[in-house]
């Protein structure tokens, strides 16, 4: 099919004919009736503006963002970046967004996983194995995650103290404090080997692009794993090995009233990381589960009569049409878990709005300090539903 | 076809241009309800009622017993001012429970008409929130909590140590001055909500809770085994707590101010809730003749009855009466709210004439 057939009367335009200042033309009438309600719309917003500044200004309530420099004096338990209470507001706030998006991210891949995982155990011919993932899916999504969250809080609280805690191996001990773990102290080669596997992963992805062309071309299909096993593990392995491959282990030891050095991975971060990744991978399952059951059985009987294996009828085939139903309201769950993260506050993990809540409460400066949290969860929300429009556009089925 | 469509989105247009219309005409009556200038005594009195925030819930200070009665110090103060307003009815309070962080927005935005609500003066909350602090009604200091199985004796050994704070109050900023001047690496846990704070300390999160000493006691009373926790002896900051008002109604404020007052100075003469109605009559010391409005006009100055001091202790009782009532049950000594007068203490009156 080609552009050529369509219906030539789609080209065809209505003549063009001048407007009339008249209240009897359309056009005008149009043009009127847009512009008052612009400008209503424009009156209204400019009153809430003036009317908003005019009352701080009576009732004597600082304002603007000059607080933003000034020292923040407030502790932060869990940061990424270097953190002080000498620090001012501004990076105060910027490590609550850092713990945001750190819950965040994490959350999404793993809910993802999870919910992919027990969205097709949920199609599972095992009864037993549906069944049961079907009861956990109702459970999780009919109870409040608030409730949840205070749930896996109160069970992490009721582990042993740091001075009973349990230590399966060297160097790993879970206690009421959070599970530590071992760590290394990082140097300039690690982050070299990092870079060096950023770098690989690209590269891999443009030789997958390139061997599918040639494929597309011959008909030969070309293993790319052992590509990407030597640009993403290897190279980085030689880029530190060039180094003198330097390693110093940080193992945690209990010192006084807590444990020193080593990884932490707080209780309430884990707690709201576990909340948050069940909770949402209820969902995600059934999404799955409904976008694996919209493609046609036809499809897999004709990808079969066409001697493909299972394993690539559901790679090839099916999953490339399920997904064009799963990734709409698999944006949805996304920008929910992320939000949903705001409810961190309740058990003390530090995020974007606990810390600008904060903020608002010292300062006084309560429409600064909303406004920030809006425009922080704004933008994440934004950036999450570009991407994945962008990547639904990619996989959408191209009609031609 | 044409005239239907037209019609329809004419119609519609007309709609919103309504509606918009409505909502311009009816947020200026929200917004202004608070504005400056306003006599909020009045507003008060005719409203029936005065609205206070108090907290969420802290024993002896402002917590609802059994019977879902409000009870506790600042709850009084609450009822002192609605007492000073309406004659003998201490009920003409709605309590409006408030959170650390939801306090002063609540002030703000006219929600309720003043806060007792354990809040620490300072200098940037009296100029930067456009409230005011009429008084200090209880002088506090910061100070720790452990549990007794630590060993620890002294908040020097601290070091290293998970400390229990909640978020947007003074205390999350002393701990960290205090740490930083004594060189002790502290861990927060910062949980918004007192009850899930306590809970999290209790369960072993944390090796130490810090708030106000008074609230310090009222935490320990509320635990399962108070025995097991000690409140450590060094106070870390001052905490002078007090009621708060909005900045602009300076009548009101005066009103709790001079409430603050006539409790003190109730107490500073003698003058009980069992003995103030005979005192009205009989006692012949000038200045308590002028309090109680047997002499004078200091009620009306005021914009309340003359009686007014009368009502107010016959009511709640003076200073002592009110401490002893909510905060000797805790284990909290008079301290620095002992009277000047007599015992040396922070509290003293400024003279009624």
């Amino acid at each position: 099919m080609s552009q050529t057939t369509s219906d030539p009367r789609y080209g065809l335009k209505p003549p063009k004919r001048p407007m009339r200042i008249s209240w009897s033309d359309e056009r005008f009438r149009g043009i009127v009736w847009q512009v008052v309600v612009v400008a209503i719309v424009a009156a209204i917003f400019w009153w809430l503006w003036s009317n908003t500044v005019r009352n701080l200004e009576v009732r004597r309530i600082a304002s603007g963002w000059g607080f933003l420099g000034r020292e923040a004096g407030l502790p932060i338990a869990e940061s990424v970046i270097p953190y002080d209470p000498t620090n001012t507001y501004l990076r105060a706030l910027t490590v609550g967004v850092l713990n945001t998006l750190k819950v965040a991210i994490i959350g999404v891949v793993l809910a993802t996983v999870l919910g992919t995982v027990l969205g097709v155990l949920r199609l599972s011919k095992n009864w037993l194995v549906s069944r049961f993932v079907g009861a956990y899916v109702e459970v999780v999504r009919d109870l409040p995650l608030l409730l949840q969250l205070l749930f896996w809080y109160a069970v992490l609280q009721g582990l042993p103290g740091p001075r009973q805690a349990v230590n399966p191996a060297t160097g790993v001990f879970l206690s009421n404090r959070g599970l530590k773990l071992p760590w290394f102290e990082w140097l300039d080669a690690h982050s070299w080997a990092l870079l060096a596997c950023v770098i690989g992963i690209v590269l891999t992805l443009i030789w997958r692009k390139k061997a599918l062309a040639r494929q597309m071309a011959d008909g030969q299909p070309r293993r790319v794993w052992p590509v990407a096993l030597l640009l993403c593990i290897g190279a980085p392995l030689a880029v530190w090995a060039a180094q003198g491959a330097p390693f110093s282990p940080d193992i945690p030891y209990l010192r006084g009233f807590n444990f020193q050095g080593g990884l932490t991975v707080s209780p309430e971060f884990f707690a709201l990381l576990v909340g948050l990744t069940l909770y949402t991978a209820g969902f995600i399952c059934e999404i799955v589960r409904a976008g694996i059951l919209a493609v046609h059985q036809g499809q897999w009987e004709a990808a079969g009569a066409l001697g493909l294996p299972r394993g690539r009828i559901m790679r090839l085939v099916v999953l490339p049409q399920a997904l064009r139903v799963i990734i709409p309201p698999m944006t949805s769950q996304f920008l929910n878990l992320t939000k949903n993260s705001s409810l961190a506050v309740a058990i003390g993990y530090q995020d974007i709005v606990s810390i600008a809540n904060t903020t608002l409460n010292q300062t006084g400066q309560a429409i600064e300090g909303i406004a920030a949290i809006m425009l922080v969860y704004l933008t994440i929300s934004l950036s999450i539903s570009l991407f994945m429009n962008w990547y639904n556009t990619r996989i959408a089925l191209v009609e031609r | 076809m044409d005239t239907t469509k037209r019609r329809f989105s004419v119609r519609r247009l007309l709609a919103g241009v309504m509606g918009a219309g409505l909502i311009a005409a009816a947020t200026p009556a929200l917004a202004q309800a608070p504005a400056a200038g306003t006599n909020l005594i009045e507003t008060i009195r005719n409203r029936g009622q005065l609205i206070c925030g108090v907290s969420t819930g802290l024993a002896g200070f402002s917590a609802p017993d059994s019977q879902g009665r409000w009870t506790g110090f600042d709850v009084d103060y609450c009822r002192a001012v609605a007492v000073a307003i309406f004659g003998t009815d201490q009920n003409r309070v709605r309590f409006v429970a408030t959170t650390a962080q939801a306090r002063f927005t609540a002030l703000q935005s006219g929600e309720v008409d003043m806060l007792a609500r354990n809040t620490t003066w300072t200098l940037s909350r009296d100029t930067s929130l456009g409230l005011d602090f009429p008084a200090t009604s209880f002088y506090d200091g910061q100070g720790f909590m452990v549990k007794r199985s630590l060993g620890v004796t002294s908040a020097r050994q601290l070091d290293g140590a998970t400390v229990c704070v909640q978020p947007g109050t003074t205390t999350e900023q002393n701990l960290t001055d205090w740490a930083r001047a004594n060189r002790v690496t502290i861990r927060p846990v910062v949980i918004e909500r007192q009850e899930d704070n306590t809970a999290a300390y209790n369960a072993g999160r944390c090796d130490a809770y810090t708030t106000d000493a008074s609230g310090l006691a009222a935490v320990r009373s509320t635990l399962q085994n108070p025995n097991d926790h000690i409140i450590l002896p060094e106070i870390i900051s001052k905490e002078p707590l007090g009621p708060l008002v909005r900045h602009g109604d300076q009548r009101f404020a005066d009103l709790v101010r001079w409430t603050h007052f006539a409790l003190i100075a109730a107490e500073e003469l003698n003058l009980t809730s069992a003995n103030v109605e005979a005192a009205a009559t009989g006692d012949q010391r000038p200045e308590v003749a002028r309090m109680l409005g047997r002499s004078g006009d200091l009620g009306q100055m005021l914009g309340v009855d003359n009686r007014w001091v009368v009502n107010l202790i016959k009511v709640m009782g003076n200073y002592g009466e009110v401490f002893n009532r909510n905060l000797t049950p805790l284990g909290l000594q008079r301290g620095p709210n002992a009277l000047w007068t007599t015992a040396g203490g922070l509290q003293y009156a400024p003279p009624f004439r």
